[in-house]
């Protein structure tokens, strides 16, 4: 346990440290979400609309960008075959790395994004939906994530690899987010069913991807 | 283990530390095939590669710090090893520097003292991979006195090296001759056997 949380503290530490990582991940969802106004035109209806969708896209992308800083560098340094060799089972390291980069990509995204929706003239009834659907979203956005990045270790040209194997996995969780914030901004009735199935998925991708991760990352060493 | 570059020594370590599956063969420890303990085998084993394994944003104590908690070591033991570490390779002034302005041979220095982390009787079996790379002559001498210990101890090292070693007591392997053995007779790495036989 003490070492599951000292690999957490150690990612937490490098990630704050290089500060810039997390404020650039939360630069480019805010840059690349204001983009649409002048893309698609000022209209406060039309913004209103396309809103929720802008959030739930830019934090995917978002989130993708800083997959590679997941595995890459223990692979890199060589830390990868000491953690390879550690007592702790090569699954709880999976998992503690995804929630490393929760912390800090998807946590800082949940508080950003308030923000964004006010820039793109977010109805008020849609925040609340809109940072329930993020806040189960975005854990899995960094456990698929983990698995693409371990999956593409090793490999050249593994961004790019990364954004074809997870963006086709990142569909099913926009979907229902996105039902979840439609749902109260159409005034469509509760969106309670979607929060439980982004909730399975969740609890699902909990369950499973630390294996899927863990086999990736024994092939990669 | 002496060998010229590309000839498998590197293969040969990393295959020892589980970290690659062999095609064909196994390994034994005391008479049993690691292959089926794998975790008891994490335990027993430092391996340490040619990369250093060090966090360039954390500082030498702060590098030394993770790998003891992660070998699980309890609290209190974990930070007294890794003070006794860090003065056996003369690291305290430079405890609190990130690791990123140290030079070669102190990063080496910094990745060895991951070695005396544990005690012989916990993790008996060092893989080492050049371990003497970029060292300077009194730094070998302490790392040649630290290799003795452990053997005194009743440790065993598998190390790959082009030279500095020699006058450790040991077998000699050369892996350009290497033949891979069948499976009942695979290398032995045994804690009796290796140590007996002088080359």
């Amino acid at each position: 346990m003490s070492a599951a949380f000292a690999l957490l503290r150690r990612d937490l530490r490098l990630s704050l440290r290089q500060g810039l990582d997390v404020a650039l991940v939360v630069l480019f969802f805010l840059a690349a979400g204001i983009l649409f106004p002048f893309a698609v035109g000022p209209a406060p209806n039309l913004l209103a609309a396309i809103a929720s969708g802008v959030v739930m896209v830019m934090a995917a992308l978002a989130a993708l960008l800083s997959l590679d800083r997941l595995y890459l560098p223990d692979f890199e340094d060589g830390s990868l075959d000491g953690l390879l060799l550690s007592p702790l089972p090569l699954e709880v390291i999976a998992l503690v790395k995804a929630l490393a980069h929760w912390l800090t990509t998807g946590l800082p995204l949940l508080v950003a994004a308030p923000a964004l929706g006010l820039i793109l003239n977010l109805p008020p009834v849609a925040y609340l939906p809109m940072l329930t659907a993020l806040l189960l979203a975005t854990p899995m956005l960094s456990l698929l994530g983990g698995l693409g990045a371990a999956l593409t270790l090793g490999s050249r040209r593994g961004g790019v690899l990364i954004t074809l194997i997870i963006l086709p996995l990142y569909v099913p969780v926009l979907i229902f987010a996105m039902a979840v914030i439609d749902a109260a901004r159409l005034g469509l009735g509760s969106a309670a069913g979607f929060l439980i199935l982004l909730a399975a998925m969740l609890l699902a991708s909990l369950a499973l991807t630390p294996w899927a991760t863990a086999a990736a990352l024994r092939q990669a060493a | 283990m002496t060998g010229a570059n590309g000839s498998g020594k590197s293969s040969l370590l990393r295959l020892a530390a589980g970290l690659m599956r062999p095609a064909a063969g196994g390994f034994l420890w005391d008479g049993q095939p690691v292959a089926r303990e794998a975790e008891a085998h994490r335990r027993r084993l430092v391996y340490l590669g040619h990369a250093d394994a060090l966090k360039a944003g954390l500082t030498v104590r702060e590098n030394l710090r993770f790998w003891a908690d992660l070998a699980g070591l309890a609290k209190a033991a974990a930070a007294s090893r890794v003070e006794a570490a860090l003065a056996a390779n003369e690291l305290q002034g430079l405890a609190d520097l990130p690791a990123r302005f140290l030079s070669a041979g102190q990063r080496r220095r910094l990745t060895l003292s991951r070695l005396l982390l544990q005690t012989a009787g916990t993790a008996p079996l060092w893989l080492l991979d050049e371990p003497t790379n970029a060292l300077d002559a009194q730094a070998q001498q302490r790392l040649l006195g630290q290799l003795r210990d452990h053997l005194d101890a009743g440790g065993v090292i598998v190390t790959a090296s082009h030279e500095h070693l020699e006058d450790l007591p040991g077998r000699r392997l050369a892996v350009d001759d290497f033949e891979p053995a069948p499976f009942d007779e695979a290398m032995l790495l045994a804690p009796h056997d290796a140590l007996g036989e002088v080359a």
